[in-house]
């Protein structure tokens, strides 16, 4: 099980949180304006990486907010959490953390 | 209309049969009227001033006076609750003190019923459902948070070392406090 570090309540365990989708994704303004291919992108393609993923998770069974997690996909090492509206930190070079 | 609606402890029946067990007891706590409280900071001190209580700005944690008790729920979202207290009066008062501000004021007072859960393996006994670590260092006197308990969320609150409040949605009440219940029959 992940231990998740809330940007409000601190570390808890997974289960009391539920996985959003991939973070800043930021929904067009005016959907009616853009084609269909640009709507699909929105829609369907993610990043998909090997590596660091900026992720939302909700602390539901907690503050209840959405917040933010940079997580590494193949390690499941969780570098930085940060509130939702800010922008993606910057890592450390090991990858381990955000940058000071 | 409102005179219809007759509230009945969920738990009554179960906390008749209550066997006691003096290392982790479980008890009933009598109901009390619950505000759930969100708003911005200028209505925040607004709200604390006319409840009497200031709402505790640190995350996960709670402050009393009296028979009030105001919890931290989420960076704006606060729990109000007052012993022995008609819930329609205190949301008056408190939204006739918040008028022109921005905020949301619900009376939430029939969402859910409350448990003690005291003695020197109470914590051990919340252990069996909840995963958070409750030593003293990590979860002191004063703190509260939801969580999980089993599969229902749950209000956990230590008002002393060895005392937890448990505030729970109704039709969880009885899973929690059955589930609380197997938990303890270890030490009977
Ligand atoms: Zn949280």
């Amino acid at each position: 099980m992940l231990l998740i570090p809330c940007p409000h309540c601190g570390p808890r365990a997974e289960l009391e949180f539920s996985y959003g989708g991939e973070a800043h994704i930021a929904r067009p303004v005016d959907p009616a304006s853009i084609d269909d291919d640009s709507w699909v992108t929105f829609l369907y393609e993610r990043s998909n990486p090997r590596g660091v993923h900026a992720e939302r998770w909700r602390h539901l069974h907690g503050c209840g907010r959405f917040f933010n997690v940079l997580r590494d996909t193949v390690s499941d090492t969780i570098a930085a959490s940060y509130p939702a509206g800010q922008p993606r930190p910057a890592l450390s070079p090991d990858g381990k953390g955000t940058k000071r | 209309m409102s005179d219809l609606a007759i509230r009945e402890n969920s738990l009554g029946r179960l906390a008749s049969v209550i066997r006691n067990i003096p290392s982790a007891t479980l008890a009933v706590l009598p109901d009390t009227a619950k505000l759930l409280f969100r708003g911005r900071p200028a209505a925040v001190d607004v709200a604390g001033r006319a409840f009497g209580v200031a709402m505790p700005q640190e995350a996960c944690r709670f402050s009393a006076r009296g028979g009030r008790t105001a919890y931290w729920c989420g960076p704006d979202e606060w729990l109000l609750q007052a012993g022995g207290e008609a819930s329609a009066a205190l949301f008056a008062s408190l939204d006739a003190a918040l008028a022109g501000q921005s905020y949301s004021l619900v009376d939430v007072s029939h969402r859910s019923d409350a448990i003690t859960l005291s003695g020197p393996e109470a914590a051990y006994i919340l252990n069996h459902g909840c995963p958070l670590d409750l030593s003293l260092q990590t979860f002191p006197v004063g703190m509260c948070t939801r969580t999980i308990f089993g599969k229902a969320t749950i209000m956990l609150s230590r008002p002393a070392p060895e005392l937890f409040h448990i505030d729970v949605w109704r039709s969880f009440a009885s899973y929690v406090w059955q589930l609380l219940e197997e938990a303890c029959g270890e030490f009977a």
